[in-house]
């Protein structure tokens, strides 16, 4: 069966210096992507082959200055993650004939990470944030003696499962909505390795982990936007391990920031009203006394008031909302 | 078709456009709108994060409401979409999960039986109203304009729960509908991207720079306006679009339309009774093209 691929071309040596940027629009922490070529190869193979199967056939036959990068060819090592038409993707797990978008399928190192040559990307912004989550347990336990080995509940670790099965491919990363605007965000993939290690019963201190979590380019920082749980080639669902991440740090006191008070002014207006009550949610999670960050949203509140986009001044409560009071009584744990 | 209607917290507060122009829509499409008057807030995932068993109830009783009125529940907005159909993806999956919300909603005169199912009016135009009863109610052609769609992350992913395994096509329903409407539909990549909007109060420079430059990205492709059917993401779109234009350094002024109004300008509606005079950024340069004022 004939394919064909459109692959980004790159080279240090800046011999495709006179070519197209990547596609425009993606903001990306670096200020500028190197410009790259599109090239367009056909290739012959089997109708289940897979991007990489055509990569390395382009490779071996047509063109041997390719440089992609690849190891285990069964979606284990992670080697091979790149952007398959513009979106995170192992090239050994991604089917040609599913790619197939208008007769083509367009591979390219991500323009979110630094590009090395050609399909081959730098992951030193991987592993930075990686090592910044101190990706190993903290042993509180006494070392077990000889022939013995560290015990732990068979439902402790079942909760650590969906993460344990990360390869460090960095799909999640590059194409990930904050740290395309934000290169201190810590990113799913070590929040994820983050909750790995703090939900575990053998760390000595998770206390001290959720301290860190909580600070600037942590936790709070993620936009909530599932992309790193659509492109996760191992089902991971980085957000969902953020997520436990928010709440176990919550419940450990770290309230002070804006995630907490906008958490507790949303559950305090449906609780009070069964309503989201716009008017007080923004500036009680910015904080009463913050007047600097308060004045920074004075103007597009002004703006919004002048198009008659303001809700209403006095806040209704829905009918039956006595209904909702008694859910929040029942179950409404800290928000009560 | 009876729908029972959730219209959100927004359409009825900070975005009242969409209140307005959601209803008046709804005869030309035959719909008839029975509005869930007394049901709570999803807890836009806010508190889904924070205490899933207090959202599984809230939403829980929501849906135990739709399923009262013998009709499938119909959003407006792509965060209540996404929460409404996370909570009811597992509530009919997990039995346990259930029976704690009927033990905590009971006595309240609902029982949750998982037997609604939570649409976007965007996915009921395709999938229940259908594309001729659409065509049939087209009045005015917005030939001319070029728009780029803006679904909202929570009407896209994740996949499993709001059923695009199942039908993928949910994925190209704003492209559809503007080419029904004789529009351009612009490529673009920030399409299925995040508007920024969770982040705003935590972050707000990074999220008004998320926003803007998807609009930015919209705008170099040749966009004459943006449609969503999220009015959270209408609020960091419009809304905080000079702020945005500001962080960005960027001229941006395009405007944002809501779902129900560019339907609606197609139905014959004229820009005032859509509220169209009522965003942040001027909507003139956009209604100008089809010869419309405000």
């Amino acid at each position: 069966m004939q394919f064909t691929i459109e692959v980004g071309r790159y080279s240090p040596e800046g011999t495709y210096a006179d070519s197209a940027s990547p596609p425009q629009g993606f903001p990306v922490p670096w200020d500028k992507s190197p410009p790259r070529r599109y090239q367009t190869f056909t290739v012959d193979l089997p109708e289940h082959a897979v991007v990489l199967d055509a990569l390395i056939a382009i490779r071996e036959y047509q063109d041997e200055s390719l440089a992609v990068r690849c190891a285990c060819r069964s979606a284990i090592c992670g080697s091979c993650a790149m952007w398959v038409n513009g979106h995170a993707n192992l090239a050994c797990k991604s089917k040609l004939q599913d790619c197939t978008k208008d007769g083509k399928t367009r591979v390219e190192a991500p323009p979110s990470m630094p590009v090395i040559r050609d399909l081959v990307w730098g992951m030193d912004p991987f592993w930075k944030k990686h090592h910044a989550v101190t990706p190993w347990l903290e042993n509180k336990q006494p070392v077990p003696g000889p022939r013995e080995e560290y015990r732990v509940e068979n439902a402790a670790m079942d909760e650590l499962l969906q993460e344990v099965s990360c390869i460090n491919c960095g799909c999640c990363l590059m194409d990930c909505e904050s740290f395309a605007v934000n290169a201190d965000f810590l990113g799913p993939h070590a929040l994820a390795k983050a909750y790995r290690y703090a939900g575990d019963p053998r760390d000595a201190d998770a206390k001290e982990r959720l301290g860190e979590y909580s600070k600037d380019g942590g936790v709070w920082d993620c936009t909530h936007c599932y992309e790193c749980v659509q492109q996760c080639p191992k089902g991971v669902a980085p957000l969902e391990q953020i997520l436990k991440l928010r709440k176990m740090a919550v419940d450990a006191g770290f309230t002070n920031n804006a995630g907490t008070r906008h958490a507790d002014a949303f559950a305090e207006s449906v609780r009070g009203s069964g309503r989201l009550n716009e008017l007080t949610l923004m500036p009680k999670s910015t904080g009463m006394f913050n007047v600097v960050r308060q004045l920074k949203t004075l103007p597009s509140a002004i703006a919004m008031l002048r198009a008659g986009k303001l809700p209403p001044i006095i806040h209704h409560k829905i009918p039956g909302v006595q209904r909702i009071k008694t859910i929040f009584q029942r179950v409404g744990g800290r928000f009560k | 078709m009876k729908v029972a209607f959730y219209p959100g917290c927004v359409s009825k507060g900070a975005c009242p456009e969409l209140y307005v122009s959601a209803k008046a829509i709804a005869g030309p499409l035959g719909l008839q709108l029975e509005e869930l008057t007394e049901a709570p807030c999803t807890g836009a995932g806010v508190l889904s994060e924070q205490n899933s068993e207090l959202a599984d109830s809230l939403n829980g009783l929501t849906l135990a409401m739709a399923e009262s009125k013998g009709a499938d529940l119909m959003t407006i907005c792509s965060t209540c979409q996404g929460v409404l159909s996370n909570h009811n993806y597992h509530l009919r999956k997990d039995e346990k999960r259930r029976e704690k919300v009927n033990a905590t909603i009971g006595d309240q005169g609902y029982t949750y039986g998982g037997k609604a199912n939570v649409k976007h009016l965007l996915w009921m135009l395709f999938e229940d109203i259908g594309l001729d009863k659409i065509r049939s109610a087209i009045k005015r052609k917005l030939t001319g304009l070029k728009i780029a769609p803006f679904y909202g992350c929570y009407i896209l992913r994740p996949e499993e729960y709001l059923g695009i395994r199942e039908r993928p096509e949910r994925k190209t329903y704003l492209e559809q509908l503007i080419a029904l409407v004789g529009a351009e539909p612009v490529e673009y990549r920030g399409a299925t991207k995040c508007c920024g909007f969770p982040m705003l109060t935590f972050n707000r420079d990074k999220s008004l720079a998320m926003g803007g430059s998807h609009i930015v990205e919209a705008k170099e492709k040749g966009a004459d306006l943006l449609v969503t059917p999220c009015p959270l993401c209408h609020l960091n779109l419009d809304g905080q679009q000079p702020d945005a234009a500001k962080v960005l350094r960027k001229d941006i002024g395009v405007p944002i339309f809501h779902l129900p109004q560019l339907l609606g300008l197609a139905f014959g509606f004229t820009p005032k009774e859509l509220r169209l005079d009522h965003h942040v950024v001027n909507t003139m340069s956009a209604l100008e093209k089809v010869e419309l004022k405000v």
